[in-house]
């Protein structure tokens, strides 16, 4: 039986589910407890678990991550939420000095099995500092896995598997503008596997690959272009690191044409990666240059039309896809 | 003068004292006249009485998690020497299997959390050890070192704040040798008596000579009493002195050569010796016995670690991810 519920509810499931199942596992963060969560993704948890197992920190982003660290280290599966991926840059040492390199540093005797998710990207007119889209950079960091799911389902999916059965550092990355979207889900558990992605719409005539909430516009603009008699299959990479590419090398096999679109900083981005696989295993079955839309190459600005004018847009993409079939318009 | 400690333990102190500084010196000798070892090298001499100290204080279930400087934890801890040795020499048969070097060894069931190369970063990772045993409701207590410089880091505050509010079993000691590399203590802070910075966050604190493995004792066995019986963090100050430059490649221009005469006269290793002789805990030729057992340990680990073999190339892709079958990018 499936009933729709909202991604932050498909993302507490996930998270209430594993804990009941696991007495290691616990969730840490700023306001996840008593205030029910920042954006009440943690909402009943505490009422549910009590304060040993849902915990509040103070705005100490590098000092309560070194302490999920450290706990991993020591037998126990955290779940530490930021408010938003933009404060955990606070505490980029511990994850990147110390999580994702403790496996490696000691030989393969202390691993670190944690969760750390929290909105990403862009959410509105927040300005330059709480608008970073961070896929990328932490795609670049070995040791360490990256999630961006762009529905409920595939979250609360996604984010069971990533609690009980990875045992390596996972970046779990969120939106603020999906955890209201509404979808259905099953009742009955189920997990879905990291490094998967998933065809979100068929199509023969071009692939456009996203993730998270860029996913809207990528399907958003399928449903224009179908409009126009184009037939778009829609990729949604769903994991970043490790990255699926195989899945967008046999769609281009078929499609023979590549259009991206993400929410990062273009340099050394997700599409440069898929660029560069994409060009090296399928050069023969391409029929364009691979393109690609990022968000604009500079810090994100206040005023509504500069946001509109510098993340990925449906009509932006449809002009691209237009671009790579070489038809006029 | 009578001792507090024991015969057993005051021979203890001086064989694990000897053991960790003969264990440095030959290691010394490979680096800088034959150049097996590599890498960056943190001596610990100078700085044997506060292991010692410790391991007394403690039981082998409590952990312990310290900086760059590990050499003597690790081997304290029970890691082997051999693998110790090796690890130098970046051995398949190290304690890191060759993939850490002198600033990253592991031993964890030695229950010995490494080796970080971040000044500071431990005292967060550390704080997350102790909140695992309390999670866990165990009475182990962690040990979680750092040195003067790591003191002047934004982490010790998160850190202090979270396990005193949350009253984890962690003793943070700050092995105060009075040089962040070539920058003295006075020239870090307006406060230089770092024990005072548990203060802000009312943490109990002590500071300690570190230069006699029974006033280390003392204070650790005080707070560590109160972290096993639930009494939260305590900050100790250990005073010591590091005989060597800050890494093996510092031509030590901040001090002079009689300041560290000074503290030479000090040295914990031979003042445990006049204790030992003093009570008739042991004789001359006991304490000649035991030198000669810890020179066949060191030399050993030297054979050991010379005719080990190097990891295998296929070891550049292992320990990244516990997934065995993750895929890498390889072109």
């Amino acid at each position: 039986m499936a009933r729709s519920i909202a991604f932050r509810d498909a993302l507490r499931e996930a998270m209430s589910e594993e804990m009941r199942r696991d007495e290691r596992v616990f969730l840490m963060g700023e306001e996840v407890a008593e205030y029910n969560g920042a954006y009440k993704v943690s909402q009943g948890m505490l009422a549910e678990f009590g304060a040993k197992r849902i915990i509040d920190t103070p705005i100490a982003e590098l000092g309560f991550t070194a302490v999920g660290v450290g706990a991993a280290q020591n037998g126990l599966r955290p779940v530490v939420e930021f408010m938003t991926w933009n404060f955990a840059v606070l505490a980029l040492d511990q994850i990147l000095n110390t999580a994702s390199k403790m496996l490696a540093m000691s030989g393969g005797q202390i691993s670190c099995p944690i969760v750390f998710r929290g909105g990403n990207g862009s959410a509105g007119q927040l300005g330059a500092q709480h608008s970073t889209a961070f896929e990328a950079m932490y795609a670049n960091i070995p040791g360490i896995k990256v999630v961006s799911p762009s529905n409920g389902y595939d979250a609360k999916g996604l984010l069971k598997q990533a609690i009980r059965y990875e045992e390596d550092p996972v970046m779990f990355m969120e939106s603020e503008q999906m955890y209201g979207d509404k979808m259905e889900i099953p009742e009955e558990e189920y997990y879905i596997e990291l490094g998967k992605a998933d065809v979100k719409r068929k199509g023969t005539d071009v692939t456009i690959v996203s993730f998270n909430k860029m996913m809207k516009v990528a399907l958003g603009a399928a449903a224009e272009l179908e409009k126009e008699g184009i037939s778009a299959e829609v990729i949604d990479l769903r994991t970043i690191r490790p990255l699926d590419w195989k899945t967008i090398l046999e769609s281009v096999k078929k499609t023979n044409r590549l259009v991206i679109v993400e929410e990062q900083w273009p340099f050394a981005s997700v599409s440069s990666e898929i660029s560069y696989v994409i060009q090296k295993e399928g050069f023969d079955y391409l029929d364009a240059p691979i393109r690609r839309i990022t968000a604009a190459d500079a810090p994100l600005h206040y005023a509504p039309n500069l946001v509109a004018a510098a993340l990925p847009s449906i009509e932006r993409t449809v002009k691209l896809v237009k671009e790579v079939m070489y038809l006029k318009k | 003068m009578a001792s507090k400690f024991s015969k057993e333990t005051y021979l203890y102190w001086y064989e694990l004292m000897q053991l960790i500084r003969q264990f440095e010196l030959i290691a010394e000798e490979k680096y800088k006249m034959e150049g097996k070892i590599r890498g960056f090298f943190h001596a610990y001499i100078g700085q044997e009485a506060i292991a010692a100290g410790c391991m007394t204080a403690t039981k082998p279930d409590d952990k312990f998690i310290t900086a760059y400087r590990d050499h003597g934890l690790a081997i304290a801890k029970g890691v082997s020497v051999d693998s110790c040795m090796a690890e130098l020499y970046g051995k398949a048969t190290g304690c890191a299997k060759g993939k850490g070097g002198s600033m990253h060894f592991f031993g964890k069931k030695e229950n010995f959390f490494g080796g970080h190369g971040i000044v500071g970063a431990q005292i967060g990772t550390g704080t997350g050890l102790a909140f695992a045993e309390k999670y866990n409701g165990t009475d182990n207590v962690v040990l979680c070192y750092f040195g003067d410089g790591a003191a002047r880091q934004g982490i010790l505050h998160e850190s202090f704040n979270l396990a005193m509010l949350w009253k984890l079993p962690v003793i943070y000691i700050c092995e105060n040798n009075n040089y962040a590399m070539g920058t003295s203590v006075e020239r870090t802070s307006n406060v230089v008596d770092i024990y005072k910075l548990a203060d802000g966050y009312e943490m109990p604190a002590d500071q300690l000579d570190g230069m006699h493995p029974e006033t280390v004792h003392e204070g650790v066995a005080r707070a560590v009493k109160r972290a096993r019986e639930g009494g939260g963090p305590t900050l100790l100050e250990i005073k010591t002195y590091r005989y060597k430059g800050h890494s093996i490649s510092d031509p030590q221009k901040y001090r002079t050569k009689e300041e560290v005469d000074e503290y030479k006269a000090k040295d914990p290793i031979a003042l445990v010796r006049d204790v030992i002789l003093n009570n008739k805990f042991a004789a001359e030729k006991d304490l000649e016995a035991i030198d000669k057992r810890v020179d066949d340990i060191v030399n050993a680990s030297v054979k050991f670690a010379e005719e080990s073999p190097w990891p295998n190339d296929d070891e550049v892709l292992k320990d990244i991810y516990v997934d065995q079958n993750y895929p890498f990018i390889v072109d």
